[in-house]
This record gives structure tokens, sequence and C-alpha cells, in this order.
């Protein structure tokens, strides 16, 4: 494809270069900014110094916020529930695909028509809250892990990959007297990696960022995950100036100057934020081809 | 005669016997997929019957069951909440600012990143772009607060300019240019991957026969790039279209307070309010089943849209 360039072709270029750059900018500077916040000098942070880059340096902020925050226990609790969430979607999944893609299984039709109902129709919120206090899961794991592991979405992607597995080596292995377990956990799974490692990544994402689920039906602050505990400092509320105040107290010893104070709370606020966006942002360049190929696999099957 | 009853009845036993013994011969499938229909009748099946708690007068101390059938009270009583009409309008308008801004934001990102030769960049850039996409509601609503604060960083760049600084978070009319801006900023680069991949399927010898025509780059863009993107932007604009009544309630509840829920409060958000904060739970039950029934009309109106124009479809 090579041409001689004209004037014009090449200002374009000149252009969507520099457009390009300013708009990877543009992605970029809001996490630049709340690092930049994070780490600074309280007294410039009071005074509005910090534009890009750091303005002096000191990490109490972070320390704050391991020492007094609860967010050491929110972390904790969020790993909890992305693990047992990552492992139930998998493996329920997985299991409910498999029996899909036999052909002559009696139910098949009436198993997929049953699954793919709950696309459409849904309870809606209200219904779901009242049956999961009925059922007393409130305050439990299990109400945030279970409403949502299993999805029609899933099945269809993971019943799409678990078909592309030849249907003469699952007859193969069963004539050699592997039971339907055995196939489907010790061959067609392993086959199908690249399909459950990407749904295992979207389902950590989706459990790190759940707000909605732990607003509903965790009010116990101990079982509080990242994402609750994080608004109650970022976001200014009544109701949360309890949380701030333990951080605040702290700040008496590594403050010097009084006026500092709304320096060291911003610092803070955006010291909390790095520290939970801190793990996404760390293994975002290893799992980010798999998070192209969530799209990508959505839109075909679409 | 008989003797013709007696076979008629083994070639029935025998049918029924061989069916027996054919779903045995697959119960370890059964067995399988148990576990995921049990979870699926608990958590989607009984809700769908909950829905009925929309048409019943249902008390919390009552079972899950109970409540004597009001009919259409709760509906009848919605049509007639003076915040009725402001509910579905904002809904409805957020989503409609949000295609009409966001749906041709990738598109273009996507074109522009097309055209670079220089592959480091195009790949930089393409990496941090969806980047924001998983970032959790919290932490972006966060970062909107800091960065649009009375003192934050936006207004002491409009002091610099000589502009009136501005109380984002406090003045109605802000609401939905910040949440639609935000969402921009959010899902652009994500959106863009799919038209990416769109563009990576165009067959090259099509730019290869258009350099020989003499087409320049503008001309392969405007003939062969652009309706080579058409039918996946099109599937995509039919389809937000049908979801113009599904607002993300995270979001909208992280940013709006009462001052501005005059342009800020949404279905889902109200439906929170009135249920899970104000116990009216049979209402704000058949708020939200109104809600997912327009909701379904609106997307199965699209598909079927969609299916006609371009013989693609969700189902």
């Amino acid at each position: 494809m090579k041409y001689k360039k004209s004037f014009g072709s090449l200002l374009f270029d000149w252009c969507n270069t520099i457009l390009l750059i300013f708009l990877t900018f543009i992605f970029i500077y809001p996490f630049l900014y709340v690092l930049s916040v994070s780490i600074s000098d309280f007294h410039a942070v009071t005074l509005g110094q910090v534009k890009f880059l750091p303005v002096g340096l000191q990490f109490d902020a972070y320390k704050a916020v391991f020492k007094t925050s609860p967010i050491p226990m929110a972390y904790y609790n969020t790993i909890k529930y992305a693990v047992v969430a990552t492992v139930l979607t998998l493996l329920l999944t997985s299991m409910t695909a498999y029996p899909l893609t036999i052909i002559d299984f009696p139910g098949r039709k009436f198993f997929t028509i049953y699954f793919t109902i709950t696309m459409f129709v849904k309870g809606g919120i209200i219904p779901l809250f009242l049956l999961i206090k009925s059922l007393r899961l409130l305050n439990t794991i299990w109400a945030i892990v279970l409403p949502s592991c299993l999805t029609m979405w899933n099945i269809i992607l993971v019943r799409t990959n678990f078909k592309n597995v030849s249907s003469s080596l699952r007859e193969a292995a069963y004539i050699d007297g592997a039971s339907d377990w055995r196939i489907l956990f010790g061959i067609i799974m392993p086959l199908s990696k690249a399909i459950l490692v990407t749904i295992a990544l979207f389902t950590v994402v989706s459990q790190w960022n759940n707000f909605f689920a732990p607003l509903l039906y965790l009010s116990d602050p101990q079982k509080a995950p990242l994402q609750l505990v994080l608004r109650k400092i970022i976001i200014p509320d009544s109701a949360a100036e309890g949380t701030m105040q333990g951080m605040m107290n702290q700040a008496k010893g590594s403050v010097k100057d009084q006026a500092d104070i709304i320096g060291y709370r911003e610092a803070i606020k955006m010291a909390a934020i790095m520290i939970s966006i801190g793990p996404i942002i760390l293994v975002y360049p290893f799992a980010q081809k798999f998070f192209v190929k969530g799209v990508l696999i959505g839109s075909v099957k679409g | 005669m008989i003797s013709l009853a007696k076979r008629n009845e083994i070639t029935k036993r025998e049918a029924i016997s061989k069916k027996i013994r054919r779903c045995l011969k697959y119960k370890h499938l059964y067995l399988m997929i148990i576990p995921g229909v049990i979870i699926t009748f608990i958590f989607n099946y009984i809700p769908m019957y909950g829905i009925t708690i929309g048409f019943r007068n249902f008390q919390p101390n009552l079972g899950y069951f109970e409540g004597e059938w009001v009919g259409l009270k709760y509906l009848k009583q919605f049509f007639n909440d003076p915040y009725c009409f402001r509910l579905i309008r904002n809904t409805m308008l957020l989503n409609l600012y949000s295609i009409i801004f966001g749906f041709p934001a990738p598109i273009i990102f996507a074109l522009l990143l097309n055209e670079v030769n220089f592959s480091p960049l195009k790949r930089f850039t393409q990496s941090i772009s969806y980047l924001p996409h998983f970032i959790s509601t919290v932490v972006i609503v966060g970062i909107l607060m800091k960065l649009f604060a009375s003192d934050g960083i936006i207004n002491q760049l409009l002091d610099s300019l000589g502009i009136k600084q501005q109380n984002f978070f406090g003045n109605p009319n802000w609401f939905r240019p910040l949440y639609v801006g935000s969402k921009i900023w959010q899902d652009t680069g994500y959106n863009a991957i799919i038209y990416l991949a769109a563009l990576s399927g165009i067959e090259p010898h099509l730019y290869e026969s258009a350099i020989i025509d003499g087409a320049n780059r503008f001309k392969q863009a405007i003939y062969i790039t652009i309706p080579g993107i058409m039918p996946t932007a099109v599937v995509l604009l039919i389809l937000s279209i049908g979801r113009l009544l599904n607002v993300g309630f995270e979001k909208v509840y992280l940013m709006y307070s009462p001052a501005i829920y005059e342009k800020a409060d949404v279905i889902s958000t109200y439906v929170y309010r009135r249920g899970i904060q104000g116990f009216d739970y049979s209402y704000a039950t058949v708020i939200d089943f109104f809600n997912s029934v327009v909701a379904l009309v609106l997307i199965t109106i699209a598909n079927t849209v969609c299916r006609k124009v371009t013989e693609e479809s969700l189902w």
C-alpha cells in the first residue's frame, strides 16, 4: 500500500498523531492527577498547586489509609467474594453448558429455553431483595455471590466453545469408559481454557467493582467490600464522617500546620482510590488481550 | 384379539422402559445440570413470581407469597405520581444524550486509530483508552467530584481563562453534561474495540484497487472504510435505542443529591428510594416492573427493526 504521500495526507498524519497523543493524555490524566495528589505535600494540595506531577513527596496518606481505615478489611472481603464468585461461576457455568452441547440429551431444548427466559424476564430488584431477605441471606457472602453466578450470557459463551471441541473426542473418551464428569473436567474444560480465563477475569473485575449488590444486601460494616468502604471515604456524605474521622485523628501526628488538614484529607481520599484500583492497573497489561477477546466473542455471538 | 391387546401393551411398556433407559444413560448429565437449574429457579424464577408483589398489598411482616390482591392500584398510583413524568423524562433524556454524543465517539476514535501508521502509538493509545472501562463507578464518580469540585482543577482552569466558576455538583443543569461526558470518557475506548475489529476485517485488496484508481486517503475512508463498519454501527445504534429506558443505577445514585433531583432522579434510583429505603415494596416493585416491560418492548422493536434492516440481530 505504498504510494507517494501528498502534502494533505502528511498534514493529516501530523494532526492525527497530535490528536491521538492528546486523547491518550485525556484518558490517563485523571489517574495521573489522583496519583499526584495522593503523594504530594499536604501544603501544596491545600493550596491547589498540584496540577499534573506531584509537588513534594510523602506517603503518610497511604500509611493512614492502611493503619486507620477499614480498607485492609474491605480488601480481604472483596478478595473473598471475588474468589468464591469466580469458582462458582466457572463451575456452574461449565456444568450447565456441557449437557446443553450434547445433541441427543433428552430435555436439552427444555433446559435451553428454561435458561434463556431469564435473559428477557427479570423479577427486578425489590422481589429479589425481599427473597434474599426472607431466605435470611442478608449480610452473608451468598447474597452477593449466588444471584449473579449463573447467567445465560456466560452459558452461551461457554456452550459455543464447548461445541468447538470435537464431538468425536467425547465419543472416543466415552467408549474408553470415561464418565461425563471426567470428560468435562479432564478433556473439555482444559481445552477451553481461553474462554474460561476470560470469564474468570470478567467475574473478578465485576466483583472487584461491585457496589450495587453490597449496598443492597450488606449493612454490616464488617462484611463491607472495597467499593462500599471507598464510597464512604471519597464521596462526601453525612453518614461517612465517622470513617473519615478516624483517619483525621491520625493526621494530628503527621500534619504540622492546621491549614494543611484540607490537603491531608484530599490526599487520603486519593490514596484510597489508588489503593483500590492498584490491582486492576497492575493486572491490566497482562489481562488486556482477554478483555479484548471478551468483547469480540460477545459481539460475534450477540 | 387378546394377544393383540397384550402385544400392544408390551410394546408400550417396552417403549417406556426404553425411554427410561435412555434417560438413565444420561443420568450424569442431569446431575450436572441440576445445580444450575435450582439456582436459576430460586434467584430468577421466584423473583419473577415476586413481581406479583406489585399487585398485592405486601407487608414485610407477612411471608413472601402473602398479601391480598389489589389489582392495578399501585400502577395507577404511579401514573398519578407527580414525579412520574419527571422520572421517565430524566431516564430517557440521559440515554438520548448518551446516544447522540456517545455513539459517534468510538467510531471516530477507531477511524483515527486506523489511520495511524506508527504502530507503537496506535497500540499504546488503544491500550490506555479502555482502561477507564474497568474502573469502578465509585472511583469514577470520586475522581469526577475531585476534578469538578468548587476548588477543583476544572474550576481553576475556568478561573484562569476568566470564566465564572461553576458549582458543578450542586447545579442541576450540570448533571447531564457531567454524566454523559464521563460516560464517553469511560466507554469510548472499550466500544472502539468492536469497530477496530470490523476495520481489520475489511479486505486489503479493496484499498489496493482504490489506490490504483487514484483514490486519496479521504476518499478511501469515505468509500471503503466507513461502509465497511456501517453494518456494525447500525446494529449497535439500533440496540442502544432499544435500551432507552435502562439507566445504570450506580452512577446516578453516586452522583446525585436532593438539590439536583429535578434533572438527575431516574426510575431506578426512585425505585431504590421508595422500595429499599422507604419500605414501599409494592409500589416500588410495580414501577420497576413497568420500566422493564417498556424496556422489553423497546428492545424487541429494536431487534426486529435491526433484523429487517441489516439481517443481523441480538436473537
